[in-house]
């Protein structure tokens, strides 16, 4: 038995994997839907954590880069017959071509990016957001303006992951079952190349930056090359979060990708653990989950009532709570929710 | 000519609304170098407090009322949150500002919800005739109660000792303590007098030609964070010049949609972003800001 073998973890981590393989075989549509939501956001989470977090460079533009790998997605995959332009790409390859369209226009902002401290980077990526919602409202041709378009369904090597019902062990698998592997394979590697990222050289670059431009510079880090690379990798994970997200819904509307949306993956960096991975997840899952359980259980918890009765609505309730949660955490929990859990009292990074 | 005149009139009046949100947003950067997110909240706490008192107790008192309001909010923004951080990183601050945007927001727009709240100002929809340029009596009092508010304020700021404190933290925070200014004051001030502002800039915002003051209102505070952007976020003057600038580009833009209809449908709203992106392209401290030097 090999070291790794005899430590909990390794043990706890084993059966979270199983129960997450199993789950479509035994949960309804609501749960997986809600799963995939956490999903999608923890994979835009941690691409925002690597930014803001790691590399304190304060981002408000987030929403804007999902939009880019939704959109694009739709763009690259779609067919073209529901009078939206659609390239016709194999679906996986239009996967990869919508995170390299985030990643190009991270790119194409670190001219000014590069130039920009604190306050005014977060700000002047609050344009992003303002342009980006005009030109999605605009440009009728690609984006469907105000009614969105339709996004294409996965095809993985022949399997099309659409609501086509597969049945599989006398389970029914509809397009939400079959997302879920996407959505944890997704995920997986994500969270894998983002720790490989964040605990190699790149990781203690990105953290040198954040503590200290100057000194980072002096040490020999190429600081404005990093935080180029920085914005580019964030919103090649936004383009994947918001491939993903327009997959669940299956309708991609512009509305969704504004500003609330950005506030949103920042307040799950905050509240999971500004600078690592699993900040970012537990981040996301809080974030996301929490409108989508209040509104199950509306009827049950006190103090929460139906939309449109005069009391508090859920999605109200549970922006309260993340609201309330940021300022507390911060306050009282500098590091996050990831510091709460026993045994990672290791470097602070 | 005459639309002209009209819309650089009505441009530079919702500039100078723009302004005075812009300069509350200056005034809590320069005291505490909090980037405040927030500001969209004080605004709005501000104008609701005004409208749903104006039934009862008369314009002038119930919008004396907001801006204590909307400065009691701000007070205890920074009493309450901004005080209590420990730690030195400033964006992490601008986060947690977003964390009390939400928290104020929701609240505020669950209380308005579709409502469109009247100010019952004294303008009503009276317009002023200048040969043939008309304008409504609402913008040419905001021009007015704006330009005097500033000037107040820039002379308070110079003038008297509670700005002769603000200047000092502002620019050195160890150096002003040690000789006797007292930080939390400076910055409790700061706050509170950004609401007051910021309530202000609400009345301007919701009379007429606007209908009333209703949960989209905060959005124009969003117009503040380009227009202290494009002054520079350390600077008084910039955020007038800024206000100005964004408020000037915004009217023409939409007066001239028409002409513009290649962009798209609602370039006005973007366009002040535009014009900031531009600004930072060529001066990354905005126009009047100072350029950050470091000494190794």
């Amino acid at each position: 038995m090999s070291d790794v073998m005899r430590r909990p973890r390794f043990w706890l981590g084993g059966a979270g994997v199983l129960v997450l393989l199993v789950l479509p075989f035994y949960v309804d549509r609501f749960w997986l839907q809600s799963g995939l939501f956490a999903m999608a956001a923890a994979i835009g989470a941690i691409g925002l954590n690597m930014l803001t977090g790691a590399t304190g460079q304060l981002s408000l533009g987030h929403a804007f880069f999902l939009a880019v790998g939704a959109y694009g997605y739709c763009v690259l995959a779609g067919t073209g017959d529901d009078g939206v332009t659609g390239l016709g790409l194999p679906t996986l390859v239009a996967v990869v071509g919508a995170v390299l369209l985030a990643g190009l226009a991270g790119g194409l902002l670190s001219p000014i990016a590069g130039r920009l401290r604190g306050a005014y980077l977060g700000i002047a990526t609050l344009a992003l957001i303002f342009i980006g919602q005009h030109v999605l409202f605009n440009a009728r041709d690609l984006t469907g303006g105000y009614n969105g378009r339709d996004v294409p369904p996965l095809n993985v090597f022949g399997l099309r992951l659409d609501d086509e019902t597969a049945t599989l062990l006398q389970v029914p698998f509809q397009s939400m079952e079959k997302l879920w592997y996407a959505g944890l394979v997704l995920l997986a590697v994500g969270a894998f190349f983002a720790r490989g990222v964040l605990h190699g050289r790149p990781g203690r670059a990105m953290n040198a930056i954040r503590d200290h431009q100057i000194a980072a510079g002096v040490m020999g880090v190429p600081v404005a090359r990093v935080r180029a690379q920085a914005f580019v990798v964030s919103s090649m994970y936004a383009g994947l979060a918001g491939v993903l997200l327009a997959l669940v819904f299956q309708r991609t509307v512009p509305e969704y990708f504004g500003f609330a949306l950005s506030l949103e993956y920042l307040a799950m960096v905050v509240i999971g653990g500004l600078g690592s991975v699993s900040g970012a997840v537990l981040g996301a899952v809080f974030v996301s989950l929490l409108p989508q359980l209040l509104d199950r259980y509306s009827d049950a918890l006190p103090l929460v009532s139906a939309p449109g009765t005069g009391g508090v609505a859920p999605g109200e309730a549970s922006r309260y709570l993340y609201g309330a949660a940021v300022v507390a955490v911060v306050l009282f929990l500098p590091g996050g929710l990831t510091r709460l859990r026993a045994g990672t009292a290791r470097k602070p990074s | 000519m005459t639309t002209f005149l009209e819309l650089l009139i009505n441009g530079l009046s919702i500039g100078s609304v723009y302004a005075l949100i812009a300069l509350g947003f200056v005034v809590i950067f320069k005291a505490t170098e909090v980037v405040n997110f927030a500001h969209a909240s004080l605004l709005l706490t501000g104008g609701f407090i005004a409208a749903t008192l104006s039934d009862d107790i008369g314009f002038w008192p119930a919008l004396l009322v907001g801006i204590g309001g909307a400065a009691a909010v701000g007070a205890l923004v920074e009493f309450l949150v901004i005080r209590r951080y420990r730690g030195s990183d400033h964006s992490v601050l601008a986060i947690v500002t977003i964390g009390v945007d939400i928290l104020l927001l929701t609240e505020l727009t669950r209380r308005i919800g579709t409502d469109v709240l009247a100010l019952g100002d004294p303008w009503g929809d009276r317009v002023v005739t200048l040969g043939s340029v008309t304008v409504p009596q609402t913008r040419i009092a905001a021009l007015v109660a704006a330009a005097l508010i500033i000037t107040l304020f820039l002379l308070a700021f110079t003038y008297t000792s509670w700005g002769v404190a603000m200047r000092a933290a502002a620019e050195d925070r160890e150096t002003a303590a040690l000789m006797g200014v007292r930080l939390g004051r400076v910055s409790l001030a700061a706050w509170a007098v950004a609401g007051a502002l910021a309530a202000v800039a609400a009345l301007f915002l919701t009379v007429f030609p606007t209908p009333g003051l209703a949960a989209a209102t905060s959005f124009a505070a969003f117009k503040a964070f380009p227009a202290a952007i494009i002054g520079g976020l350390d600077s008084t003057t910039g955020a007038l010049a800024g206000g100005l600038i964004v408020g000037v580009t915004e009217a023409l833009v939409t007066g001239y949609q028409d002409d513009l209809s290649f962009l798209g449908r609602g370039i006005g709203e973007v366009a002040p972003y535009l014009v900031m992106l531009l600004v930072l392209l060529a001066r990354p401290a905005g126009l009047f800001g100072t350029r950050e030097l470091s000494r190794v």
